[in-house]
């Protein structure tokens, strides 16, 4: 690279919250137009540190040099007045304005000081939002009414409106398609082509390896790799850096079924307009069947209207044979379903609550006489399905906010073990789950099949549902359009049959 | 049955190792500041009244009549919790007070005696909640929309029916229960009428299914029904529930002013949800307490009670009440981000 010196410089960067040190000494430079991939576990300090660059938090101690010269940002404002802009991954878009108005939110044009020129930002923001390569989005509509992929173009495009040298990107591919990923990439390679340096967080290799110049790896709050080469770095020691270990996902074996019992869970014909279609699926008790398909194909749709969450248009779903009341949960549950929602803090957890109270929500009856619990018997109970899992820690009156995130998905397992759940519905199972815990949970999650549940899965990741799931089902845009054993399949194969004869990439 | 392969354990969270003795005493400990904080307030307060009116404020009769004071609004403050943990919100409750106790004092009511009275309070209460309750659960109304629409109505068909006069109440064994005759150990019977609705409501919410599904609608209204909840139901009867505690109180009312007026309860909603918040009450929802919403009148009434006897005016009063709630707000943030 040039002799210049590097755009930015972060050393021995330090921050701590009560209880917690989030960062310890990080080091990290930035090169001028060049792809800085940041990796890391979830809780290995990744967000504290885009943070601090954002200046949304202020580092206890260390340095950060700009343009060879010490800055201090000392607020998000001073960080953009600088250059330096963040695409956080949590969209923070004003849903009721329109785009223009989003892109130019705290720096509108105006005439005379306070006249916001709502031509002149709609125009320049479509001049933005063609320069990323999606001429299509109206500067005037409501950003509620976009896509996610749609929003994220925005996110950048307001991004862009500053005068910026450096874009930090909080995962962006996580909610978005091949395509739009594709289209990702091309900006990314535009901006860099430009001169603008991109810090790059994502959890998926295959894409660091495409765009990316070099790697930082984070793990438990300090940098164990700086600048290592994003290209020739091989896998196996990018994993061994961020877990400790050399493999990334280990799946549990298959029993190797021979006879299993008559189908617990019968669905015929299901459809939801505009999801999907005409679903047919069985599932017996001790099998995992998976469901494998991109983003908007219906994957989430399906489970969440099998459990009686939606309404579906046409169809039914039998448990043992009876037909389940449509569009209730209440019947769904009672029936023997139980589901673990993709977003579990939205959907699944009480946040404010401890371990035992989320476990036992669903089976407060068994608990209580006439309305009153039995607290120490709802204490022993939730204690003993979350020891049956490894819970950690064994500590039922544990806020469950301070669990991780695969602790958290094994407290949404253990709240449908102790209801006695026969069918569960995983929604992407690992999502927020750390790299090594992922293999404790596809464990657990095939000892439960092994005792009699019936799995039905969805995950994004195809590498998961081919390694974790007896049968899969590929879906591509609301339909069935493969069934087959998993071992038959193998990555390539899905991902042509979810795409439709193009070329898999 | 197969055993996998031995799954690794490392993703044991790094905060909870420290907590680990014990957690249990962690919560109690950090309930305890909240509650701890304002008995200090109260005592401080006591303080204030016994050195500025050492013999007005301390003498017996005074102190029955701030807990009279406080037992009425300490009754709607117990339902309004109930709401408000659940992330509703009622604005009726003054205006349900006000309509509960005209409709118990007309001359109509008052002819079926004592328990006409009660149960048309109560009805009337519960009534007011249960159009509440099925317009917010089952009607998907947002429920300031819905219960501010139940405050105007109720406010004007409590006028309708007094013609603005007030309804004087003839019973005797009503108004034996405001007399001291009847104070039971020296405790007025409406005082004890607030102790019975504080325990059972402090049970309710600690001790049963009900106040569980309260919770934990309130803390994640979306996550409690995909557990298999019904949260429209539930939703039902916490409105209805606060409309049962506006007829008690309602009731109470008339015992303490032997009539029925229909500016009674007057903003009571106010005074409820400031009592709710200073005492704890998240107004997002999924977490509050009796103990807390309790104190929080008993701090107000006193105040009111302090002020009134150093001749300081309302305006004064008023001054102060929402200076307490911007700083006891101030203070529970703070020691939220502490823990």
């Amino acid at each position: 690279m040039a002799p210049e010196p590097p755009l930015l410089t972060m050393s021995g960067i330090t921050k701590s919250f009560p209880g917690v040190r989030a960062l310890d000494g990080v080091d990290l430079d930035v090169l001028t137009g060049e792809v800085h991939c940041l990796l890391g576990q979830n809780g290995a300090g990744k967000s504290t540190l885009i943070k601090v660059l954002a200046g949304a938090h202020q580092p206890d101690d260390g340095a950060i040099g700009w343009r060879g010269e010490q800055v201090t940002l000392r607020s998000p404002i001073a960080a953009m007045r600088l250059g330096i802009a963040t695409i956080y991954q949590e969209l923070d878009l004003v849903e009721g304005l329109s785009v223009a108005e989003n892109v130019y939110l705290g720096h509108e044009p105006t005439s005379a000081g306070f006249v916001v020129r709502g031509k002149d930002a709609r125009a320049s923001t479509a001049a933005l939002l063609k320069r990323l390569g999606h001429p299509e989005i109206d500067p005037g509509r409501l950003v509620g009414e976009l896509s996610a992929a749609h929003q994220q173009i925005v996110s950048m495009a307001r991004a862009l409106s500053h005068d910026v040298r450096l874009i930090v990107m909080d995962e962006p591919s996580a909610a978005l398609d091949p395509d739009e990923v594709d289209n990702l990439f091309r900006i990314v390679g535009d901006l860099t082509a430009e001169g603008v340096a991109v810090v790059y967080i994502s959890h998926r290799l295959e894409e660091i390896r495409r765009i990316g110049d070099r790697v930082t790896v984070l793990k438990d709050g300090r940098a164990v790799a700086n600048g290592l080469p994003a290209k020739s770095t091989p896998t196996r020691e990018v994993v061994a850096l961020m877990t400790g270990r050399n493999v990334e996902y280990v799946f549990p074996p298959r029993p190797g079924h021979q006879d299993l019992p008559e189908p617990v869970l019968e669905v015929q014909g299901l459809s939801r307009q505009g999801e999907f279609e005409s679903l047919d699926l069985t599932l017996r008790p001790g099998e995992i069947v998976g469901l494998a398909g991109l983003v908007g194909s219906g994957r989430s749709e399906i489970l969440e209207t099998i459990y009686g969450a939606r309404k579906p248009s046409t169809g039914q779903v039998r448990v043992d044979g009876k037909q389940l009341r449509p569009g209730s949960v209440r019947a769904a549950v009672a029936a023997g379903l139980g589901l673990a929602p993709e977003e579990r803090k939205a959907q699944a957890l009480l946040m404010l609550e401890s371990v035992t109270r989320n476990v036992s929500v669903s089976s407060m009856s068994r608990f209580s006489y006439g309305g009153w619990v039995d607290r120490s018997a709802e204490r022993d109970a939730a204690r003993k399905a979350t020891r049956e899992l490894s819970l950690r820690p064994d500590n039922p009156s544990a806020l469950i906010r301070t669990l991780s995130g695969g602790n958290q998905q094994k407290a949404v397992l253990a709240r449908w073990l102790l209801r006695g759940c026969r069918v569960l519905l995983l929604d992407e199972p690992t999502r927020g789950v750390d790299v090594g815990a992922r293999a404790e949970l596809y464990a657990v999650i095939r000892r439960l099949a092994d005792e009699g549940l019936a799995v039905l899965m969805v995950s994004s990741e195809v590498p998961e549902v081919l390694g974790l799931a007896d049968r899969v089902l590929v879906l591509r845009e609301g339909r069935v359009v493969h069934r087959a054993p998993a071992q038959e399949l193998d990555e390539h194969r899905v991902l042509d049959l979810v795409m439709e004869g193009s070329p898999a990439s | 049955m197969t055993q996998p392969v031995s799954p690794p354990r490392d993703d044991t969270p790094k905060l909870s190792s420290k907590a680990e003795p014990s957690p249990w005493r962690a919560v109690v400990a950090r309930a305890d500041v909240r509650t701890l904080s304002l008995l200090g307030v109260l005592a401080v307060l006591i303080l204030i009244g016994g050195i500025t009116k050492p013999d007005e404020f301390l003498d017996t009769r005074n102190l029955q009549l701030v807990l009279t004071q406080a037992s009425v609004i300490g009754v709607v403050t117990v339902g309004m919790t109930f709401v408000i943990i659940s992330g509703g919100i009622d604005l009726s409750v003054g205006a349900i007070v006000a309509l509960a106790s005209v409709w118990a004092t007309t001359v109509a009511t008052q002819d079926f005696g004592f328990t006409g009275v009660l149960f048309t309070a109560v009805l009337v209460g519960v009534g007011c909640g249960l159009v509440n309750g099925v317009l917010i659960a089952y009607g998907a109304m947002v429920p300031f929309i819905a219960t501010l629409a139940m405050l105007a109505s109720a406010r004007g068909l409590a006028l309708q029916i007094t013609d603005g006069n007030t309804q004087v109440v003839t019973i005797d064994g009503i108004l034996d229960l405001g007399e001291r005759d009847s104070y039971i150990l020296g405790v007025p019977p409406l005082v004890l009428m607030f102790a019975v609705v504080t325990i059972i409501g402090w049970l309710v919410l600690n001790r049963t299914t009900f106040g569980r599904r309260t919770v934990a609608v309130g803390g994640n209204a979306e996550a409690t029904r995909l557990a298999g909840i019904d949260v429209r139901r539930q939703r039902l009867y916490l409105y209805l529930l606060s409309g049962l505690c506006c007829g008690i109180a309602a009731f109470m009312l008339i015992i303490l002013s032997g009539s029925g007026q229909n500016t009674n309860g007057n903003l009571y909603e106010l005074d409820a949800i400031a009592a709710a918040i200073i005492g704890g009450t998240l107004l997002t929802g999924g977490r509050g307490t009796i103990v807390g919403s309790v104190l929080g009148v008993l701090i107000f009434t006193t105040i009111t009670n302090i002020f009134a006897l150093n001749n300081l005016q309302s305006d004064v009063q008023q001054i102060a009440k929402g200076a307490i709630i911007v700083a006891a707000v101030l203070v529970q943030r703070r020691t939220a981000n502490t823990t």
